[in-house]
């Protein structure tokens, strides 16, 4: 769910100075949120911030600097925007004339607001693993795949995680942590999951033959 | 205060095809915790308009998740209404000059409403301003107590905002359909977009052969490429800016243009612009000038579908959930930034944007050359409706907002 926060910003210089006080929930929901709510978009939305700055301020080469940071780069929201103040803050005073001139619409800082709950799927192995992953809502398997650097303060994910540490399968854990969020849907990185824990379980299991599937 | 007897119930497992099981699933796990919690929605109106048609379709599906949630309508004259309307039409930012009287019949009235019913429920969802004064009663009986602006307030009339946010601001929060059309208050805000339902009429699917009845009913060739736009004949949607991009587009296209909307009939000034699109069309037989009955939505639903191109071409909106609508049909769609429109378009994702009549037609010729990318705009559009404009999505946003509230107590 999102709140709509009290900043908002009609030129680049304005943009800054939200980026530098809005609040952590604010950066998380443009740059992690805006994977999960735009998550069917494979070019050129990588966050909103550069879709703004894109679109409304009109200015594609700053745009391109903000789409082309990595959430998988970051553990914490402090880091982030650390990195976001200081690519507009350079824009900034390298073409000091854009930092005054108005966008074509306002940017309104947002915030989200997550309420988590148990599926009430569970697994223990990797066949419940599978079907589990192939039921789980959109929201459920960004919040596992996703924004779950963040909680773990790991450049890995909660699945990557749960193979490594609790079924020892490291090769597997990796394999799906490098499936690149940016340039998959979430549907088509659900699917890749799916397949890398089907052959896995083939290597254990020859004789199974079952066909991988996106939820 | 009259509670509202529901017509239309469609189980929550049909959206399933639709949306997925998962998502149905989740919604569940989301209900799970507020099972038997009390919701009470007030609204003024049992029928017409947005509000009433996604109250007719939310409340029956929160019932069956296990909500005890019931929707009641304020009563009200004619002058309450004629005092509502003009507070409406101020709150969009018309001159008004408000008498003390005014404001007293709002108050009256909502007096009288709250006073008769009980509002003891758990969550109290308050819709727009009419019953807004119903917070009065609030001194007495606890509950979260949430005001649901269905209306664009980025720039209203200073003398009704005031009047209206002495109300606004003693609630727990608010919600709006866009951020621009919030306003700077202390009380959280949240952002709940409005929301179409895929089973409706409107939207559901339809066989090849009705969508092939209608456009023969209105002399359209179904082989060149249709635009089209889908609105009451209204200056701010701009019919007639939309013929001018449409002859700018024909100088490269052969192509045709429907503008349909309801009978302007009961409306002087509709119909005053419906003759002016007349005149603007100057009896060119490939613009379609459709008057639809008053409920039409499965014509609207086969021109749509029908459609090469969806414009938009509005000059003011409020949220523009034809958009929407459209989008969801998977039609690309060429549509002017304005209001909640650019919530649904965005630029070169799920949509072009357009500022001007040419910009509109530079748009459409753009997609007419370039059939694949307005097919991927299409999808791209489809996508970001299931995502974020579904009636389910409307309700996963009550239940999250329901919980949150609750785990915040």
């Amino acid at each position: 769910m999102t709140r709509i926060g009290n900043h908002s910003a009609g030129t680049l210089a304005e943009f800054l100075n939200g980026l530098e006080h809005c609040s952590d929930a604010s950066i998380f929901h443009h740059t992690f949120q805006t994977l999960s709510s735009h998550h069917y978009l494979t070019e050129g939305f990588s966050n909103d911030f550069a879709q703004w700055v894109f679109a409304d301020a009109n200015r594609d080469a700053l745009a391109e600097q903000l789409a082309a940071l990595d959430i998988r780069d970051y553990t914490s929201i402090a880091a982030l925007r650390a990195d976001l103040c200081r690519i507009v803050r350079e824009f900034i005073e390298q073409h000091p004339e854009f930092g005054r001139q108005q966008a074509l619409e306002r940017f309104y800082f947002c915030e989200s607001i997550e309420v988590n709950l148990p599926f009430g799927l569970t697994a223990s192995n990797l066949e419940e693993f599978h079907r589990a992953i192939a039921h789980l809502s959109h929201s459920a398997f960004y919040f596992h795949f996703i924004s779950s650097r963040l909680r773990l303060h790991l450049r890995t994910n909660d699945f990557s995680y749960w193979l490594a540490n609790a079924l020892g399968l490291k090769t597997l854990a990796e394999s799906i942590n490098r499936i690149d969020i940016y340039t998959n849907t979430l549907d088509s990185a659900r699917a890749k999951v799916l397949r890398l824990v089907e052959r896995e379980r083939r290597k254990h299991d020859p004789g199974s033959t079952r066909e991988s599937r996106p939820a | 205060m009259t509670p509202v007897q529901l017509a239309n119930r469609v189980p929550l497992d049909d959206y399933a095809p639709v949306i997925g099981a998962g998502e149905i699933e989740e919604m569940r796990a989301l209900a799970k915790p507020l099972a038997g919690c009390s919701v009470e929605m007030v609204n003024s109106t049992a029928v017409g308009g947005g509000v009433a048609e996604m109250l007719n379709r939310l409340v029956p599906l929160a019932e069956e998740l296990g909500l005890n949630i019931r929707w009641e309508v304020m009563t009200g004259g004619d002058d309450f209404f004629e005092v509502t309307k003009a507070f409406h039409n101020a709150l969009h930012g018309e001159p008004y000059h408000p008498e003390p009287a005014h404001f007293d019949i709002f108050r009256a009235y909502n007096e009288q409403n709250f006073k008769r019913i009980p509002l003891d429920a758990e969550f109290i969802i308050i819709h727009d301003p009419q019953p807004a004064g119903f917070i009065q009663a609030r001194s007495q009986k606890a509950g979260h107590w949430i005001w649901r602006c269905h209306i664009d307030l980025s720039h209203p009339n200073p003398s009704v905002w005031d009047f209206l946010e002495s109300y606004v601001s003693q609630y727990d929060g608010a919600i709006f359909s866009s951020p621009q059309f919030a306003r700077q208050l202390q009380i959280p805000q949240y952002l709940f977009f409005p929301a179409i339902d895929p089973l409706a009429e409107k939207n559901r699917e339809l066989e090849p052969e009705f969508i092939m009845q209608v456009l023969e009913r209105y002399s359209i060739d179904p082989v060149r490429p249709i635009l089209t736009q889908i609105s009451r004949f209204d200056r701010l949607k701009d019919p007639v800016g939309v013929i001018r991009a449409y002859r700018i587009v024909r100088r490269y296209f052969d192509c045709q243009l429907i503008l349909a909307g309801g009978s302007a009939s009961d409306d002087p000034e509709g119909a005053q612009v419906l003759k002016e699109v007349r005149q603007a069309a100057e009896d060119d037989p490939d613009i379609k000038v459709l008057e639809l009955p008053p409920w039409a939505p499965l014509e609207v639903n086969a021109l749509q579908r029908a459609s090469t191109i969806v414009l938009q071409k509005s000059l003011r909106e409020g949220f523009g959930l034809t958009v929407s609508e459209a989008l969801w049909k998977k039609k690309p769609v060429v549509a002017a930034a304005v209001g909640g429109i650019p919530n649904q378009v965005i630029h070169k994702h799920t949509g072009l944007l357009a500022h001007s009549v040419e910009g509109a037609a530079y748009q459409v010729r753009f997609l007419l050359s370039h059939p694949e990318i307005a097919a991927r705009l299409g999808e791209n559009g489809h996508a970001h409706v299931k995502e974020n404009f579904l009636i389910t999505q409307n309700l996963k946003r009550y239940l999250t907002l329901f919980l949150a509230s609750l785990r915040a107590a």
